[in-house]
Parts: structure tokens; C-alpha cells; sequence
């Protein structure tokens, strides 16, 4: 039998992986696909807890979807943002993106 | 509004039209602003007249407000006052505004601030005018420090010379001080009485809810101002010193717009000081004091202008006096004669100085044959000041010497007689130098002034020779039917004792110059030398000013210094430190600011899991979901 425990577990795992990710990868695309994994852990959890505790409607599901969308367009984004970086710096590192430095 | 009041309005706001209009429009062309300022001044002095008149056939007062603010629930109105003591002042003003302004002309004639000069003197009869007109306290405070700006404008108008910007500065500091006890209690009678307005004010305390020692400390206050405005001992160092500002200016503010505020001031609230006799003591031995004070510094004084100056003093002194010793009349009385023949005093040195170009009267001499109508009306004025009957100055000072005897204050009776003579003495004293015996040379080039200078002499000589006879005793038309204070009495029979004594002293001090300046039988060097030290002490005015210095610099400069010392140390050392420690916190917290995207990742995460744990510790309920209930 598998219980919410199991999808939040595993939603938590998800979400400790992105972390991971985004506090360690140096390449600033890593970072973003990274980022990814966040998401799809809310979604998980998000599907997940809509499922267990309010299964007689699909909101979860709802917001999920919308999530989705706007992870997709955030990560286009993002991908301009660091192609925009890029041809004018040559840089992909996240470490040397620092002119905001105090 | 009766016609009274916008009539009272009209008088007050020409001349300040014409400031207006100079300043705006007309600065460039002399000529017309001189014009504009006669104008305004003129017909304010017909409404004046207007006032007056009906005053006089119909003493009916007139009065109305236009509320402006509120402060803490008291009214404040702007209002106008018309009685008959307004009317007499408004007469007063406007008449010898406009006289010093016609003989301006000739006066300042090419000089460089002429049309600035006139929107000076506009505005100053404005202010004085709005004394004359207010009806609250408060109001007459705003035109009180209005006249105390515009003559601070007109005694430094030779700003350029240190000694009238010095000057200046002395007026206007040495008015502050007596201002800020007018205030003071201004503050304290409004506070209790709840209204500024003058008649309410005076019922409140007549009502006797302010306990009779409250009521003296306010009458004092209030007083203050007076004293410094009309200059009474111990503020009366600022006046002398006004001497350097034009004389057209000296004759104004000693006539009718400054010194004469004080007193105005102390006559509109009779009804306060009136009921405090402990005040009414202080305030007619302050005014004797004044007078005999300043008449002995008078006696020994060079300076045509400043032996003017202290007899100014000494017969504010002597309407101080009176008021403080019962006489309402005679203190008023003694106002109008003394604004007509001190204006002509000073107009008539003015045009002395005006052709010899100095102030020294032992550089004149021998002037009476180059400049007969000077001459002439100085000693219309110099008689009429000396007290010599049937001239003005004999009348009410008469008046005042009744009001002394009457009242039973013979000291001040025998203080007013000394001071009658030196006034002869030292008044005979000028005249006779200036306009008598040896040409000194210096003065060759001497003339007659023009007539716009010698007219307003005349018209002002008419009046130092019958102004008076309003206060004879004994006809209908007396003075004391006009201006009294609370029931109307019928006017003191002319005593005659009081009457010959004065006139014996007064032909007494002039006997004695006569013998001295004249005849020369007695040398002036020979006094000099034989009043020794009471000549040094009389000569440095009793070392007024060098005590006052001597306190400035040493106590009032070191307490200053502490507190110097305290701002610059604590005070700014306070707000320095302030700066200093957001400085260094500010440039702490900015090493934060790393601009490494993963940093700040990590910050959130970290708090993420603050929030988390926080959570877990103080609402495990929560977590309880995580678990599948």
C-alpha cells in the first residue's frame, strides 16, 4: 500500500536533490535545470496531498497544471537571461556573474 | 461695520497701499513714489480727521471682527477698535507722517534710497497706524514687532555707516527684550481670560478672578513692553543710538510712531494696569526715574540730535509718570502737545544739520540770521517744550504736575519740577548755541532750507503754540471731556500755585542759560571743570552702556559659551554619533550583498528550514498532516 508518506518522501527527496543542485552546480544552466526539480516536487506533493485529503475534487491536479506552465515559461526565462550573459560575457559559471557585488 | 471702522481700516492700510505700490511699480521714479507716499498719508490723515470729528461730536466707539484662527479654543480675531483715544493717535500719526514725509522730500533730496526711504516710512506709519486700530492683543503684538522691523529698516537706512547698522541692531535687540515680557503677559492674561479681545480682557479682570498678585506680575509684563518701545529706563540705551538714521526718521519715531506706542499701549490697557496699584507705583517711579535720569544726561550732551534724543526720554518719562500716578488725561495730553513740538525739534535740527553738516553744537552758532525760520520755530518749540505759558508743553505738563500734587505723590511731584527745570535749561542750552552768538565759520556756507522742509516747520510751529489750549482749563472744549478713562470727571480747576511753580522753574532754567550760553558771564569751560566728576559721569550717560557691555561680555557671554560648548560637544556629538553608527552598520551589512546567485539560494534555503523547524517545534500539528493523520 502506498501512502501520502511515501509520495511526500519522495517529493522530499525531489526537492533535496534540486537544492543540492542549485547550492552546488556552478554552471548557471545547471542551476536552472535544477530549479526543474523544485517544481516538480511541489507538483508531487501537490497532486499527492489533493489526492489523499481532498479526494473528491481535482485541485491539485488544477494547480499542478498551471504550475507546469509557468515553470515553462520561467525557464525560458532564464535561458534568455543566461544566453543574454553569455554572448556579451562569455561566462556560463554562476560564481563570476557577480557585477551586483556590493 | 460702522463707517467708523472702515474708516479706522482705510486710515491704517493707505499707507500700506503705497509701500505696496512703491515697492512694485514706482521705485525707479522718486519723484512719483515720494508722491504716492504723501498721497496715501495725506488721505489717511483726512479719514483721520474724518474720525475725529465724529469722535468728537459723537464719542460713540466702533468696532468689529473678522474671526481668523483658533488656538486652543480661544478667538482670534482680526479686529479694528475705534474709539476716542484711537482717533486722537490716528490724528496724531497721520498728521506728523505726513509733515516728515513732505519735508523728506526736501531732506533726502538726491540721495540714493529716496523712493526706499518713502516705502520705509509708509510702512512704518502702517504698523504704527495698526497699533492705534487693533482691538486684541494679539494683533496689536503683530504690528508692535512690525514697528520694531520697520524702524530696525530706517535707523540702519545709511546701512553702509557701521555706526547705524550697529544701531540698528541695538533697537531692535533692545526691543525684544521688552517684547518678550510683553508677551509673556500677553500670554499669561489670554490664558486666563480666555480672549485676546481688549474690552473683554479688561472686564475679565476687572471681574477680580486674577488674584491681585498674578495681576500685578501681569500688568508688569505687559509694562515691559511699553518700556521698551518708549524707551523707559532700564531699555532706553537703543534710543539715543536711533540718532543715526535719517532725522525726517528720528522726528517720526520720537513723535508719533515708536515711543509713542508705549504709552498708547499702556492707556488702551488702563483697565489692567489701573487696577494693580502696586504696578501703578512701579510704573510712575519708572517714568520719574526716566524723566529726571535722562534729562540730567540731556544737560551735558554736544550732539544737537542726542540732546533731543534724551529729552525724548525724559518726557516719555514724564508721560509714564503720569499715567503710573492716576493722570489718563494728562499722560495723552502730554503725548499730543509733546508729538507737535518734538516733530518740529527734530524736523528743525534736521534742517540745521542739513545746511552746516554736522551734529556738534558748538560748530553752529550765530545760525539765526542765515536761517530765520528755523530759528524762529525752534524757539516756538523750544518755549513750547520748556513749558512756558500759553505754549503747548505748558498746558500738559501742567496737567501732569496737577495729577502729581492731586494725587498725592509729592516726591514725583518735586521729580517732575527738577525735571521741568533742566528741561528749560537744557533745551535754552541748544538754542542758544546753535542759533546765537559767533558765527563760527564753519557754517558760511549755511542757508535757509527749501520750502518743502520749512513748511511742515510752520505748520508744526502753529500747532507747539495752540495744540495746547484744548487742555486749559475751564472752557468746553477741555480735553479731559475727550480722553478720560472710565467715568468722565470734570477737568481740575487750574491750580494756580502748581501753575506759577512750574513756570518759575521753567524761566529759571532758562534764565540760567540765558546767563551762561548768552551773556556768557559764566564760562561753560569753567563748569566743566568745576562739576569735575559729575560732568564725566553725566557726559558717559552714568556709564549705562558700559555696565550693559560689561555684563554681555563677561556673565552673558560665559553662560553663552557653556551652552556653546554643551550644543557643539553633546548636542552634535549626539547626532554625530547617530550618523556614524548606521554609517558603520550600513557598511557591515553590505558585505552581504555578494552577487553570487548561490548565496543567496543558500540564505533562503537556510531560512526555509528556520521556518521549518520553528514550525515543527511550536506547531507539531502540522507535521501531524505530513504523517497521514
Amino acid at each position: 500500500m502506498i501512502t501520502l508518506a511515501h509520495y511526500i518522501i519522495l517529493s522530499a527527496v525531489l526537492f533535496g536533490i534540486g537544492i543540492f543542485g542549485i547550492l552546488t552546480r556552478r554552471n548557471a544552466i545547471g542551476i536552472l535545470m535544477s530549479l526543474e526539480l523544485l517544481f516538480n516536487a511541489v507538483n508531487i506533493n501537490m497532486v499527492a496531498f489533493s489526492r489523499f485529503l481532498a479526494p473528491e475534487g481535482a485541485y491539485g491536479e488544477l494547480f499542478t497544471i498551471f504550475i507546469i506552465t509557468v515553470a515553462a515559461a520561467e525557464s525560458i526565462l532564464g535561458l534568455a537571461i543566461i544566453l543574454a550573459i553569455y554572448r556579451s560575457r562569455k561566462v556560463l559559471n554562476a560564481d563570476e556573474m557577480n557585477l551586483m557585488k556590493w | 461695520m460702522g463707517i467708523l471702522s472702515i474708516a479706522g481700516i482705510a486710515t491704517a492700510i493707505l499707507p500700506f497701499l503705497a509701500f505696496l505700490v512703491i515697492v512694485a511699480f514706482t521705485k525707479k521714479f522718486k519723484m512719483t513714489s515720494a508722491l504716492v507716499s504723501i498721497g496715501a498719508v495725506g488721505l489717511a490723515f483726512l479719514t483721520a480727521c474724518f474720525i475725529l470729528y465724529s469722535q468728537i461730536i459723537n464719542p460713540v466707539a466702533s468696532s468689529f471682527n473678522i474671526p481668523w484662527m483658533y488656538i486652543a479654543n480661544i478667538e482670534l480675531n482680526l479686529g479694528v477698535m475705534v474709539n476716542q483715544l484711537t482717533a486722537i493717535m490716528l490724528f496724531i500719526v497721520t498728521f506728523v507722517s505726513m509733515l516728515v514725509q513732505i519735508y523728506s522730500i526736501g531732506y533726502m533730496h538726491g540721495d540714493e534710497g529716496f523712493s526706499k526711504f518713502f516705502a520705509f516710512i509708509s510702512l512704518f506709519t502702517f504698523s504704527m497706524l495698526g497699533i492705534v486700530i487693533s482691538n486684541n492683543l494679539m494683533q496689536i503684538y503683530i504690528f508692535w514687532e512690525l514697528v520694531g522691523l520697520s524702524s530696525y529698516l530706517l535707523i540702519g537706512f545709511w546701512y553702509f555707516k557701521p555706526e547705524a547698522s550697529d544701531a540698528a541692531k541695538k533697537a531692535f535687540v533692545v526691543n525684544r527684550v521688552g517684547d518678550f515680557g510683553f508677551l509673556l503677559g500677553i500670554l499669561m492674561v489670554t490664558f486666563r481670560a480666555g480672549t485676546f479681545d481688549f474690552i473683554k480682557v479688561v472686564e475679565f479682570v476687572k471681574s477680580g478672578a486674577i488674584d491681585p498678585g498674578t495681576l500685578t506680575v501681569i500688568a508688569l509684563l505687559l509694562f515691559c513692553g511699553a518700556a521698551g518701545k518708549s524707551a523707559q529706563f532700564p531699555l532706553h540705551v537703543w534710543l539715543p543710538d536711533a540718532m543715526e538714521g535719517p532725522t525726517p526718521v528720528s522726528a517720526l519715531i520720537h513723535a508719533a510712531t515708536m515711543v509713542a506706542a508705549g504709552v498708547f499701549m499702556v492707556a488702551r490697557l488702563y483697565g489692567i494696569f489701573s487696577l494693580s496699584p502696586q504696578a501703578m507705583n512701579i510704573i510712575a517711579y519708572t517714568g520719574a526715574f526716566t524723566a529726571i535720569f535722562a534729562a540730567s544726561i540731556a544737560l551735558v550732551q554736544d550732539d544737537i540730535k542726542r540732546i533731543l534724543a534724551y529729552s525724548t526720554l525724559s518726557q516719555l518719562g514724564y508721560m509714564i509718570l503720569a499715567l503710573g500716578a492716576g493722570g489718563y488725561t494728562a499722560g495723552m495730553f502730554h503725548l499730543t502737545t509733546h508729538a507737535f513740538f518734538k516733530a518740529l525739534l527734530f524736523l528743525g535740527a534736521g534742517s540745521v544739520i542739513h545746511s552746516v553738516g554736522t551734529n556738534d553744537i558748538w560748530r553752529m552758532g550765530g545760525l539765526h540770521k542765515k536761517m530765520p525760520i528755523t530759528s524762529i520755530t525752534m524757539l516756538i518749540a523750544t518755549l513750547a517744550i520748556s513749558g512756558i505759558w500759553p505754549f503747548a508743553g505748558f498746558w500738559s505738563k501742567d496737567e501732569i504736575l496737577v495729577t502729581l500734587f492731586n494725587s498725592g505723590h509729592i516726591v514725583l511731584y518735586y521729580v517732575a519740577v527738577v525735571t521741568a527745570f533742566m528741561t528749560a535749561f537744557y533745551m535754552f542750552r541748544l538754542y542758544l548755541v546753535t542759533f546765537t552768538g559767533k558765527e563760527s565759520g564753519h557754517e558760511n556756507h549755511a542757508h535757509e532750507s527749501p520750502l518743502t522742509m520749512t513748511v511742515p516747520l510752520m505748520i508744526l510751529a502753529v500747532f507747539s503754540i495752540f495744540a495746547g489750549l484744548v487742555g486749559m482749563p475751564g472752557h468746553a472744549f477741555n480735553i479731559s471731556k475727550f480722553i478720560y478713562f472710565g467715568e468722565m470727571e470734570s477737568p481740575a480747576p487750574m491750580n494756580m500755585r502748581i501753575a506759577y511753580a512750574s513756570s518759575a522753574v521753567a524761566v529759571a532754567g532758562i534764565a540760567i542759560a540765558f546767563i551762561i550760553y548768552f551773556l556768557k558771564a559764566v564760562k561753560a569751560g569753567d563748569l566743566k571743570k568745576n562739576a569735575g566728576p559729575v560732568y564725566t559721569l553725566l557726559k558717559n550717560k552714568y556709564y549705562i552702556d558700559e555696565i550693559y557691555l560689561f555684563f554681555i561680555r563677561n556673565i552673558f557671554f560665559a553662560i553663552t559659551e557653556t551652552i556653546k560648548w554643551f550644543d557643539r560637544n553633546i548636542v552634535d556629538g549626539l547626532v554625530n554619533f547617530t550618523a556614524w553608527l548606521v554609517r558603520q552598520g550600513g557598511d557591515k551589512l553590505r558585505r552581504a550583498t555578494t552577487g553570487s546567485v548561490q548565496t543567496y539560494a543558500l540564505v533562503i534555503f537556510s531560512g526555509m528550514l528556520v521556518v521549518i523547524i520553528a514550525f515543527a517545534i511550536y506547531s507539531p500539528d502540522l507535521l501531524k498532516i505530513i504523517g497521514g493523520r
